[in-house]
This record gives structure tokens, C-alpha cells and sequence, in this order.
């Protein structure tokens, strides 16, 4: 007898079985073009022009926590999602999933902070639509947010455009986000309070592109985290990439509550930190713009694509050994031990 | 990334290797016994950095791991009772069972739900009265003492609804249990840190005193544990045998003993059935006769559900050292971590995820 397949958590961890779903379930069935680019926002060609179009929902849980809160994730996932594209972001729409019993209080403090993260991003929201569901359906509340932006001429970023010689910079400490997150449901309390790196990055996208405009990928390093985005883009470029464990910025809070709990920073979801890959002669520049803009003043170099061993992400650890850094797989969780 | 303290200093790192390398004049091998090990010298690449004479090889510390596949099984079948609501730690949704896995058994039905601490379970407890809420225990004697207290605490509030399914294990049992199969050449073990914080160093002094079994207790940073390798290559070359400790910022010699003492008020030795390596006379924590009201296996009859390993999984043999991950022909091809076939591919604590995740032979 064949047990029957079931969807487990597993498959929400943004990792390999995330990917696994993705390809199995929606990839046949919708294969197009530009479905196939599996990009963070689809290229959409519209009478001589690019449009940018990205979907992102969330279910965060607690909904508010330091640094930020459901809704202004909402909005800036959609729109860095955008943004990594080279897109410039202009319109959204927002869905929201309501469980019975929420205080209206609360549904008016997330639409406070939306409200706000679309003035600081820009945006506008012209449209959206609410359900409510019974209670015990949801987790308070569920937001979905989808979005278009237009994407400039001569630009042209793709997942599938690094090239080896380019350089991998990083906009800022990684780990922040989901270690804020992990350290609230477990409730660890620390003396150093971290916070998540919830951000837009539209504003140093264009930043960064007007120093570097052949700037050859960008990509948001969320779910999955820093890792698992190295790993997709050097799959979607057919490129190797080799980074420095020494270089790779994650502030000594994070640190130590990542040692704490058994993880690895490198697999901790991020909601404002993208990798930019940029070719060498405009690495320099590239960084100098970046490090300007108060979001990603600690940009840094953390290593570089190469041509020997494609598809895989090598780590150069302290020490001068070297492994092998693979997407995030199964779940991210604490030890026991 | 930066680093927090000395223990994870690269210069000092580096000075070890070179004296290691200096003093090690002849092949030895040495078990480091705790998962957490064999993680950390994967992550860090100490394997590559040791002269080739130096082995490391990984021992049975993996509480989920150890677990016997039976346990398992019946795990999976007590969340299927009626009004049980099962907690657990995380690593143990994903270990295949001769049918199911947790997370699958989540997915068809039933309630079970990751806490970080038994507290949780017991907080779960107070607020779901008309539910049995059940901890599953698995682990050593680092997890245990937490445990036993939340079974204190559950007694304190009054709780008639939370038990524990107990299938925590103690760790010297396990290292003789090796040590007497004799399969493999041993010249010394890298003693568990988050154990022995507990234990203290001096529930591994019978290795010395009765194998001539040098140990040094490591913590889990690079400096510790080459520092570790250092002192047991100095222990081999100088034909010693004592217990040492390389982690004097959390290790004693007498532990942790008010942890210790909650350990032995709530937990009696008992026999217990280990992957790997069978049977172990009392070397198990069951709950004793006192608190038998929060035993699980007491309040529920758990059916002895036809138990069967993963055909062709090796994972028993890796718990021992007697062959590395690799030479597992499941190894990489069926089994990985989204689709694990034993448990010491799906715990951050077992040989085999540590050995797929950082694949450092791959480089060659």
C-alpha cells in the first residue's frame, strides 16, 4: 500500500522541500517562460516596457515583535521582492485573512504600521480584500500583498546572469530577523535586545544601481536564509561560488544566541539583507554607494563566484579548511543536546 | 563572521594543529562521543586540519538517534489516542517510524506541537485541562534534570493531565557498551561537554580505571576541541590514562548536583533498549513508582505496534564508529535530509546530517 502524501511543515521552510513543492505541485502545471526564470518578481514585457509582478504572503506569529510587525513585512517583502528585480515598485494590493476574535484594535495597529511602510517605501495600495475566518482557523491574522513595478531600461538582472570573477556583497548582518522571532516564542531574554532587520531596500537598489548599473543579480536573503540563496543562484547561473566564514557580517548578539541554540546564522531568515553579485570592476563602487545609505552602511565584500565546482557554495572557514554550505533543509531548529 | 571569544580564536586554532601535528608520532584514533562534536568539527573543518594519522570518529551521542525504533513507533502511536495532545522537541518530527514520522502523523490528525522547553508543555497542560498532554523525553542526563522538573512542577500545580513518555538514556552505559563490543580500536574519547556539565568529569572515570581509557572532556568551539585532541595525543604518547578537562568554564568534577539530585528524585535507573546497541542494563530514566502519575506509560496502554529498522539503514553501525556515513550505500542517494531514512540523518545531533550538510569530502 502507498502511504499517502501529505504536506508537513517541512515544506514551508523555504528550503529544498519548499523548492521540491514548488517544481512538483505548480511547476508542471503552469510551465511559461517567464514562470520558468523562478525569479523574485516575474518580468512581465508590456508595450516596449518591463513590468516587475511579485505575490509574498505572511503568517508571522507572534504578529508584533521588535523591529517590526506582520504588516510592514507584508509590505516590504512585496516590495524588495520588486526591487531585486531592478524594479522600480508603485502599486500593491493586500489580502488579510482575519480570525474570528481579533481584537480591532490590533487589525488597526498592522494597518498604522502598513500605512506607514508604504509611505516609507513610495508605494501606494490600491486595492485589497479581507475574510474572516472562525476561530482557531488562523493565527489572528494572515496578509497577503501583491505588487508591481516598473523596471528601467538597461537594466537587467536575473538570477541566472552571475558570472564567475563577480563579487558577492552582502548588505548587512544577517540573522537578525529570525533570531528575534525564535528568541520571542522561546522566550529567551538577552541583555543585548535584537531586533528584526525588517527593511525596504527599493532606496538602495536605485542607490546601488546608479554607482553599479550592470550590477548582475540581487536577491532578497528571507526564508532560507543567506545560505540558501547562495545556493540558488549559483543552481539558476550554473556558477560556483566561494565565500569567507570570516567575512560574512552577524552582529555578536545574534551570534551568540545562534550558538545558544544550536543554529547556523547562515540559514536564519532575514527581512531586510539582499546579496548583490557585481561585476569586479564595479565592486568597488558598488560597495562605496551601499555603505552611504543608512540600511546597509555595514555592506561587505563576502566572496566571490567562481568557474570550478558549479552549483555548489563552498565556505572557506577560519580555520582554512573548506565545506560545502547546502540549502537550508529539513527545519531550523533548536538543539536538545 | 566575528568571533566571540578566544575559543574560536584562529591563530590559537592554528598553533594547536601545528603542535598536534608535532606530537602525534604514530596513528590513533579517538571517538568524540556527543553529536554536538562531530557537528562542530565538521562546521569548522577540523578533520581536514589533523595530521591523517589523527582519526576523530563519531560515537552514539545522539539522544534521538539512540532512540530504538520501537520507541519511535510507539511515540507515533500515543499521538494518535483520543485527546492527546503530544509535545516534543523538535528533532524527533522527523525520524521515520516503521510507518510514520511525527510530522506525518501531525498532518493526518494528529495534535502535536514543538516546545522549546517541558515548561511549555506543562503551561500547554494548565491551559487544555480537558486534554492529556504528553512530554516525549528524549535525551541525557543534559536534558533529563529539566524535565524531572517539569514533572515536579506539574505536581506542585496539581496537574492530572500531563505525563511523560520517558525514554531518556544515561551516557556512560553507552560508551562501555562500545568499549565491551570491541569492534572498534579506541585510543581515546573526546568526553561529552553538555553531559558532563551536568554529570561532572568524574562519572567518566571508569575508563581509565578500568579500559586504561584516556578522556577529555571538550567543549564545542574550534580552540576547545583541538585543545581536547592536543591533551589526548600528549595522554597516547605519554601512555597515560586520566580523565582531563578541557572545559573548565562549565565542567567540575562533582557537576551539577542540585541538577542532579532532580534527576534522581523523579528518574530511577532502569534497563533500556538502545538503536545500535541493544539492550544496556540501567541505562535508561525511568520515572520512579512516586510520580507514577505522570507516566505516561502508565496512564496509557501504548500497543506494542510490529517494529521494523529501515531496511538498509546503517545508522546502528554509525552510532558505534564501526563505519563512517558514507559507507552507508543509502547515504546521499535515498537518504538525505528532506528525505531521511534514519534518524542519524534527520537530528542536528546525528553523524549523518553533519557529514551530508558539510560534505567537506566532496572537495576532495
Amino acid at each position: 500500500m502507498r502511504k499517502e502524501e501529505l504536506i508537513t511543515m517541512a515544506h514551508g521552510t523555504g528550503g529544498r522541500m519548499t523548492q521540491q513543492l514548488i517544481d512538483k505541485v505548480f511547476g508542471t502545471r503552469f510551465s511559461n517562460p517567464i514562470l520558468d526564470r523562478m525569479n523574485d518578481a516575474a518580468i512581465l514585457p508590456v508595450g516596449g516596457g518591463r513590468l516587475a509582478f511579485s505575490i509574498d504572503g505572511h503568517v508571522v506569529s507572534p504578529l508584533f515583535f521588535p523591529g517590526g510587525d506582520i504588516g510592514k513585512i507584508a509590505i516590504f517583502g512585496t516590495v524588495n521582492d520588486l526591487a531585486m528585480m531592478g524594479a522600480r515598485p508603485l502599486w500593491l494590493v493586500a489580502s488579510f485573512i482575519i480570525e474570528e476574535g481579533l481584537p480591532m484594535e490590533t487589525l488597526r495597529k498592522i494597518a498604522d504600521s502598513m500605512a506607514e511602510a508604504v509611505k516609507q517605501t513610495g508605494v501606494q495600495l490600491v486595492g485589497g480584500d479581507t475574510k474572516v475566518v472562525e476561530k482557531e482557523k488562523g493565527d489572528g491574522v494572515y496578509v497577503s500583498v501583491a505588487g508591481v513595478g516598473i523596471v528601467p531600461e538597461g537594466r537587467n538582472i536575473d538570477a541566472s546572469n552571475a558570472q564567475p570573477r563577480d563579487v558577492l556583497i552582502v548588505s548587512a548582518p544577517i540573522g537578525n530577523h529570525g533570531i528575534t522571532i525564535m528568541t520571542l516564542r522561546e522566550g529567551l531574554k538577552f541583555d543585548v535586545e535584537i531586533t528584526s532587520d525588517a527593511a525596504p531596500l527599493n532606496g538602495i537598489v536605485e542607490d546601488l544601481l546608479k554607482a553599479a548599473p550592470h550590477v548582475h543579480v540581487m536577491r532578497d536573503a528571507s526564508r532560507g536564509g543567506l545560505a540558501t540563496v547562495l545556493n540558488e543562484l549559483s543552481s539558476a547561473s550554473g556558477v560556483g561560488i566561494e565565500i569567507d566564514e570570516d567575512t560574512v557580517p552577524v552582529e555578536e548578539p545574534v551570534e551568540r544566541a545562534c550558538a545558544l541554540l544550536g543554529l547556523d546564522p547562515l540559514y536564519v531568515a532575514n527581512e531586510g539583507v539582499f546579496v548583490a553579485v557585481v561585476p569586479p570592476e564595479e565592486a568597488d563602487a558598488a560597495l562605496q554607494a551601499m555603505r552611504v545609505h543608512p540600511l546597509s552602511k555595514k555592506a561587505v565584500k563576502i566572496g566571490e563566484v567562481v568557474e570550478s565546482h558549479p552549483e555548489r557554495v563552498v565556505l572557506r572557514t577560519a580555520l582554512g579548511a573548506q565545506r560545502i554550505v547546502g540549502p537550508l533543509s529539513g527545519d531550523l531548529l533548536p538543539r536538545i543536546c | 563572521m566575528r568571533f566571540v571569544d578566544e575559543f574560536e580564536n584562529p591563530v590559537l586554532a592554528r598553533k594547536l594543529i601545528a603542535e598536534i601535528a608535532g606530537m602525534a608520532t604514530k596513528p590513533m584514533s579517538f571517538m568524540e562521543f556527543c553529536g554536538g562534536h562531530t557537528h562542530a568539527i565538521m562546521q569548522f573543518g577540523i578533520r581536514q586540519l589533523l595530521p591523517e594519522y589523527v582519526r576523530l570518529m563519531s560515537g552514539p551521542g545522539c539522544p534521538v538517534c539512540v532512540t530504538s525504533q520501537k520507541d519511535i513507533d510507539r511515540a507515533i502511536a500515543l499521538s494518535q489516542f483520543p485527546g492527546v495532545l503530544l509535545t516534543t522537541f523538535g528533532d524527533m518530527m522527523r525520524v521515520p517510524g516503521t510507518t510514520y514520522t511525527l510530522q506525518e502523523a501531525s498532518a493526518a490528525g494528529s495534535d502535536v506541537r514543538i516546545v522549546y522547553s517541558p515548561m511549555d508543555a506543562v503551561r500547554l497542560a494548565q491551559e487544555h485541562s480537558d486534554r492529556d498532554v504528553v512530554f516525549l523525553g528524549v535525551g541525557f542526563e543534559t536534558t533529563a534534570p529539566g524535565i524531572a522538573a517539569s514533572i515536579l512542577q506539574a505536581a506542585r500545580l496539581g496537574l492530572k493531565n500531563y505525563f511523560v513518555f520517558s525514554m531518556h538514556k544515561y551516557t556512560p552505559p553507552a560508551m562501555r557498551g562500545i568499549l565491551d563490543g570491541g569492534e572498534v580500536h579506541l585510543d581515546g574519547i573526546i568526553g561529552p561537554g553538555h553531559v558532563a556539565t551536568i554529570t561532572g568529569s568524574n562519572a567518566w572515570k571508569f575508563l581509565p580505571l578500568e579500559y586504561h581509557m584516556p578522556v577529555v572532556v571538550s567543549g564545542f568551539e574550534s580552540v576547545d576541541i583541538l585543545l581536547t585532541v592536543r591533551m589526548l595525543v600528549e595522554q597516547v604518547m605519554t601512555g597515560k590514562a586520566e580523565v582531563a578537562n578541557a572545559y573548565g568554564r562549565s565542567v567540575f568534577p562533582e557537576g551539577n548536583v542540585v541538577a542532579q539530585r532532580i534527576m534522581d528524585q523523579v528518574f530511577q535507573m532502569a534497563d533500556a533498549d538502545w538503536r545500535g546497541l541493544g539492550v544496556l542494563p540501567m541505562s535508561g530514566m525511568a520515572i520512579r513508582p512516586e510520580y507514577s502519575a505522570f507516566d505516561a506509560e502508565v496512564r496509557f496502554e501504548i500497543p506494542d505496534v510490529p517494529s521494523r529498522e529501515p531496511p538498509g539503514c546503517r545508522c546502528g553501525e554509525v552510532l558505534r564508529g564501526v563505519i563512517e556515513p558514507p559507507e552507508c550505500p543509502l547515504f546521499g542517494k535515498i537518504c538525505t535530509p528532506d528525505t531521511p531514512r534514519g534518524p542519524c540523518m534527520v537530528s542536528d545531533e546525528g553523524a549523518c546530517s553533519a557529514y551530508y550538510l558539510y560534505q567537506t569530502e566532496a572537495l576532495g
